[in-house]
């Protein structure tokens, strides 16, 4: 197999790393630089359990090639919670008991930052299409849109007392 | 094109639990040198939260605080046996063990601290924040953690405790054809509201509404957890999921997402739930098995709805909108 070198940025920091041609940005993260918050489910991006932030907007990182990201800024799910405080997003999760097995839940909430960093007051129907593309079996989704809604009024409140 | 609207109405008696050649779960309790609880399982959690239950359970019995009890499923050739998680048992049968064995070692953990105040063990209490007091004079106490302590290096003393729930098997009776397969039975009814196109056959369930008897919730936010989740599923069974639609050979079945369906975020109904609780005499603080049945009485209750709203009945799962066009054919043939 040929390697080839890629740079990007990943979680705020500069990355690195020579990657096989052709393997992807979810093997990249699992099998060499041991993220594991992105989880592998189909494959062949019908489940969004892989989705990662690239420059801003959700990708699927089973289907994104680890050559392509030369340059870009890529967030996972480690990057959201880098100092050990949760994000906003993270401790509605939990709040509202949005997870059961939690395999859906590191995309959920990648989709759901996406979705809240463009439109910081979204409607349910906003929330439901951001989503609309990440699999969950447990929760019946209800909670996870309830906790999306919840996340993002919380989020307002600092930004309201600064003005 | 029309869309007819349609209410229908299912009940399920949901029994705990199952009767193969008996069935048993074990539990055992020790104390740590800190005064931290290890309970010892080979039950899994596979997400329905029964690590948060048990914990809630044991530290209820041994009057310590939830955060002082780590649940220990890890290994389940080297655990003490658990039939599994499965037939909506967890709660009961492993709650059942956990309370025995935490009984045992509450009583251990009071003789100890009765040993270190120097009074008897019967005029102890626990105040569930971490310490024992004697009844009466809250002073003339000692935390869980010295008592752990004194336990192990003072003492010798093991805190710790064995549980096993088992119900035993049932035979029939020869007569009657009678038996006892299950423990207590849990109770639902769904009210589905349903809309039909009959031109392109699909269903929309536009609300759920249930009423759960669950014995006692110990949890009350991670049932009602369990039954929306299981509301989601009663209509991914009633109406999208099957490993076969494809005619004629079964090896053009579903392989993926894209052909294996499932309602997503935009298909859903509203909910709205009742929980009622009449404490079951045989369980953990009353509580009877939640699980499964979350996903029962929905889907009769969308079938009625279909047959309700265009005269079609379904008797196959999932009601495709082959089968109801196939039904409305019939109906006007």
């Amino acid at each position: 197999m040929t390697k080839v070198p890629v740079e990007f940025t990943l979680n705020t920091r500069e990355q690195n790393e020579f990657v096989e041609t052709g393997s992807t940005l979810l093997s990249a993260l699992r099998d060499r630089l041991g993220l594991y918050g992105t989880k592998a489910g189909c494959h062949q991006g019908t489940c969004g359990a892989c989705t990662v932030i690239i420059d801003g907007e959700p990708h699927l990182s089973c289907l994104t090639l680890a050559e392509r990201c030369q340059g870009k800024d890529v967030t996972t799910l480690e990057g959201l919670a880098p100092a050990g405080a949760l994000h906003p997003l993270q401790q509605a999760f939990m709040d509202g008991f949005a997870a059961q097995c939690g395999f859906c839940t590191p995309g959920m909430i990648l989709a759901a930052k996406c979705l809240l960093d463009r439109n910081p007051d979204p409607t349910r129907d906003e929330v439901v299409d951001a989503i609309s593309g990440n699999i969950c079996r447990c929760t019946g989704y209800e909670p996870i849109i309830a906790a999306i809604l919840t996340a993002a009024q919380g989020m307002r409140k600092p930004a309201r007392k600064r003005a | 094109m029309t869309r007819k609207r349609g209410r229908g109405m299912a009940a399920v008696n949901y029994p705990t639990g199952m009767n193969l050649g008996g069935d048993p779960s074990q539990a055992l309790i020790h104390a740590t040198t800190t005064g931290s609880f290890v309970v010892t399982l080979s039950s899994v959690d596979l997400g329905q939260g029964l690590k948060t239950v048990m914990a809630q359970i044991c530290a209820e019995t041994l009057g310590v605080p939830t955060d002082n009890v780590i649940i220990d499923t890890a290994d389940t050739d080297t655990g003490p046996h658990c039939m599994g998680t499965f037939a909506s048992r967890g709660t009961h049968r492993i709650g059942n063990a956990i309370i025995m064995a935490a009984k045992e070692a509450r009583a251990v953990m009071l003789e100890v601290a009765a040993e270190e105040l120097e009074v008897d063990a019967g005029d102890l209490v626990t105040d569930g924040a971490g310490a024992i007091h004697v009844k009466g004079s809250p002073q003339k106490s000692i935390s869980i953690f010295n008592v752990a302590l004194a336990a192990h290096f003072k003492h010798g003393k093991s805190i710790s405790g064995r549980g096993i729930f088992l119900q035993p098997r049932s035979y029939p009776e020869p007569e009657t054809g009678k038996m006892t397969p299950a423990t207590c039975y849990a109770h639902a009814c769904t009210v589905a509201e349903v809309e039909v196109d009959t031109e392109t056959g699909e269903v929309a369930v536009l609300s759920l509404k249930s009423a759960y008897e669950v014995g006692r919730a110990l949890n009350p936010r991670m049932v009602e957890q369990q039954i929306i989740g299981g509301a989601w599923m009663g209509i991914s069974h009633a109406l999208y999921e099957t490993t076969e639609p494809y005619y004629p050979d079964r090896a053009h079945g579903p392989v993926d997402f894209n052909q294996y369906l499932m309602p997503g975020p935009g298909d859903l109904p509203e909910f709205a739930n009742v929980v009622i609780e009449r404490p079951a005499a045989d369980g953990p603080f009353g509580a009877k098995g939640v699980g499964e049945m979350t996903a029962n009485s929905p889907i009769p209750a969308i079938a009625n709805a279909i047959f309700d709203a265009v005269g079609v009945r379904v008797d196959s799962l999932p009601i495709t909108p082959e089968k109801v066009l196939r039904g409305i054919r019939a109906l006007n043939a």
